[in-house]
């Protein structure tokens, strides 16, 4: 055939068909394994279509789920986390998901239902202004106007979710526009002249770091979550060890760099390490890579790397300069970036004392607890399931005291096994990530770490896992308190714990009987290694409860408004 | 400092409420803003005059604006040669018995009279924002009962060579 009848052969083909089921075609066209919602009137049209489809959709117990599920999905498999809410309600349920996901940079789309076009702007039931709301916490949002445009938007929001910096692109679709019919041409180039992102990073500013390493005393790499987005982790072992850099981690970025290699320094930032933290404050030059200069990582500016030329590599070129004045500004993805660095085999500085002194520190200043077997010390039960995984594991966490200690003491040494709320710090976000985490990797062993607190508030999905018989073991680090709060007290607030205990929690293992999920708990060492072990020999879901001790600190501890030379709590 | 933005926009729904919005996320002080239509179909152009505090919020402004899809261009035109120009419409209680001495006033501004009424006049003034300011004080002393201002809407001119001799030379 030529390619003139071909052509020929697809117009005739042409059907025209409904928006509903236009958006089932481009799931199938992307390649879509799995997509997290919930019904409701505005979405019906959508749901009556996917209803024989064959697209896998979970039907999570709260929209807050579906999107932290599609979350931990997408930090997983590396692919958009598709989602699916219906107007007003639905939609502003998933705006803690969205502007999560934003700042960790999370590629999702996300569909909502809105009223029919007509009614639009009269204040029709659950009719929200959702375009409104999530302008400022999506990457990108649209309204479809007009059924024509619906293939051209779903197609970009694949896109920008997906490219550049990744996050959040949401869809807002008149009810009207479900069921209304047009040709469906997905095939179509993605056209958008305001936005091209740099991926390959100016030569020059590539020479200028090399430069600079050559003549850096004491460097150091702060690297982020940028290079798990850009899957440089490779990359960035091999240029570390040709450059003989050390490298700190963000949060977000665990994994990236392999926790057991001599040049890991730890976790830098408020509860990081001391050696990492010091690093940051003692080096001549400072290159990040792929992260943002949070301020629970930088903690106060004006004692940050003080002395250091700052080089910043990052796909967004808002980041560089946005929080600490930099010299070596490299617009770029990291892969490219480091795959550039690498070929250029720069000839690395004198670092034999620098290395020496990050030896004596690491040595002096090692993370440390006091261990007490006859309760669970938290360090201790993170330390226990990250030996029984084999540091194997894919780890989701709630926020507060708990993930501290788990970035602290689960040494990942592989990328893409940390699941985290990072930016948001968003509570609630452990449990149904690790719903998609397991979900995009059936075969793994999935931990979710939470606390009593957290574990609350997103709960209810506790179904979810019990229907689709995933073998997430769930983890509360349970110390009868909202943790991370009940500490700031402690320490800055003379010890006046407001609303912070909370020593009536309910009986969490007859809260997973009654979700049909086994449930063990644990008040010392010795049963704790029990549970865990009998948790981890079994391919089904398990909850377990180990009250640990309540009044347990994270530590070492940078406080708000010092710099992170000024940590507490570094030695016993 | 004062800095003067420009961009090309997509003229999409909404698009307007996504740059003022991002001014609001990020805590930019817009003095004014104009939107009108550009030479080409579906793009729009925005002109900005923000008070920031240094050159590095200047530069995080620029990029923030950049990051946005519906954005085409963000040139910050401050220290270029350019052509800026707002308009005003200044209504002064003038008595008719003082006419006289507010077109002679006006005149070295090239402004117009728009309106005339037995207690007013309406005063129509383009320019530079300076000179429109400095019009307005000396019409002030007659009592100003009302004035409506366009705000800046600004691009860079032709040639650039000597952009120091286009700056000052802003009373034309
Ligand atoms: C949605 C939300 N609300 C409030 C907070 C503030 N906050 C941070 S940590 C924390 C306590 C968490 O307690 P818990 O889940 O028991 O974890 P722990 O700190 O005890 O490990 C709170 C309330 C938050 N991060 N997210």
């Amino acid at each position: 055939m030529t390619t003139k009848m071909k052509v020929e052969e697809k117009r005739l083909q042409k059907t025209k068909i409904s928006g509903a089921s236009m958006l089932v075609e481009a799931l199938k066209a992307e390649k879509v394994e799995v997509i997290f919602g919930y019904p409701g009137g505005a979405v019906l049209p959508i749901y009556d279509k996917l209803y024989d489809s064959g697209v896998f959709h979970v039907l999570t117990r709260h929209e807050q789920g579906a999107i932290h599920a599609a979350e931990g999905y997408a930090r997983i498999s590396g692919k958009p986390g598709v989602v699916i809410a219906t107007s007003g309600p639905g939609a502003t349920n998933i705006v803690t998901g969205l502007t999560d996901a934003l700042i960790d940079s999370i590629p999702l789309v996300v569909f909502t239902g809105q009223v029919a076009t007509h009614v639009i702007g009269s204040d029709a039931f659950q009719e929200a202004d959702v375009v409104g709301i999530t302008m400022p916490i999506t990457k990108h949002n649209y309204q479809v106007r007009d059924i024509n445009e619906l293939p051209r938007i779903i197609k970009e929001a694949f896109h920008i979710a997906t490219t550049g910096r990744p996050g959040p692109v949401l869809i807002d679709i008149p009810k009207d526009i479900t069921t209304l019919e047009a040709e469906f041409d997905y095939e179509q180039e993605v056209k958008l002249p305001g936005y091209q992102p740099t991926i390959r990073p100016n030569h020059l500013q590539i020479r200028k770091l090399v430069e600079a390493v050559s003549q850096a005393k004491k460097p150091v790499i702060l690297a982020g979550a940028g290079v798990l987005h850009a899957n440089a982790a490779d990359e960035l072992k091999q240029y570390a060890e040709q450059q003989n850099i050390p490298v700190v981690h963000t949060l977000l970025g665990l994994g990236g760099f392999p926790a057991d290699h001599p040049l890991f320094l730890g976790m830098a930032g408020m509860h990081g390490t001391y050696t990492a933290n010091m690093a940051l404050y003692e080096c001549d030059l400072l290159i990040n890579i792929g992260a943002r200069f949070d301020d629970r990582v930088t903690g106060n500016l004006k004692y940050f790397a003080p002395k250091a030329t700052v080089a910043h590599i990052d796909i967004d070129p808002a980041e560089i300069g946005k929080n600490v004045p930099t010299q070596i500004p490299v617009v770029g993805d990291a892969k490219e970036a480091l795959k550039e660095l690498i070929h250029q085999e720069g000839k690395p500085g004198d670092t034999a004392a620098w290395h020496e002194q990050l030896r004596k520190w690491k040595q002096e200043y090692p993370l440390m607890y006091k261990n007490d077997a006859n309760t669970i010390k938290p360090q201790k039960l993170i330390e226990l399931i990250y030996e029984l995984t084999g540091g194997e594991a894919i780890v989701t966490t709630d926020v507060g005291q708990h993930q501290m200690w788990t970035a602290q003491y689960y040494k990942f040494t592989k990328p893409h096994r940390w699941v985290t709320s990072g930016g948001l710090g968003t509570m609630g976000f452990g449990l149904p990530a690790a719903i998609g985490a397991q979900l995009a990797e059936p075969k793994a062993t999935v931990v979710s770490i939470v606390g009593d607190a957290g574990f609350q508030m997103t709960l209810q999905e506790l179904s979810v896992i019990h229907e689709l018989n995933l073998p997430i073991k769930i983890v509360i680090v349970n110390n009868q308190s909202l943790g991370m709060v009940r500490q700031w007290q402690e320490i800055f607030y003379e010890k006046r714990y407001s609303h912070s205990l909370i020593p009536n929690q309910p009986d969490f293992v007859k809260l997973a009987e009654a979700y049909k999920i086994k449930g063990f708990r644990a008040k010392n060492e010795e049963e704790a290694v029990r549970v865990l072990k009998e948790a981890f020999s079994t391919n089904e879901p398990v909850l377990l409860d180990f009250h640990v001790t309540a009044d347990e600190n994270v530590y070492p501890m940078v406080a708000p408004g010092k710099g992170l030379h000024e940590m507490v709590g570094v030695k016993l | 400092m004062k800095r003067i933005i420009t961009m090309t926009v997509n003229n999409r729904p909404g698009v307007l409420n996504r740059i003022t919005g991002l001014f609001t996320k990020r805590h930019y002080n817009i003095e004014s803003i104009t939107v009108g239509h550009t030479e080409t179909e579906g793009v729009s152009r925005m002109t900005f005059v923000v008070n920031v505090e240094d050159e590095r919020i200047a530069e995080q402004i620029t990029k923030q604006l950049n990051k946005q899809i519906d954005v085409l261009k963000v040139t910050d035109i401050t220290d270029q040669a350019i052509v800026a120009r707002e308009l005003a419409l200044i209504k002064v209680a003038v008595s008719p018995a003082m006419r006289n001495e507010v077109y002679t006033l006006i005149e070295p501004f090239r402004a117009s009279i728009v309106d005339v009424s037995r207690e007013s006049l309406v005063v129509q003034v383009t320019g530079e924002s300076d000179k429109v300011e400095a019009l307005i004080d000396l019409l002030r002393p007659y009592g100003i009962k009302e004035i409506a201002r366009t705000g800046t809407t600004a691009f860079t001119r032709g040639s650039q060579k000597s952009a120091a001799a286009n700056k000052t030379a802003f009373i034309i």
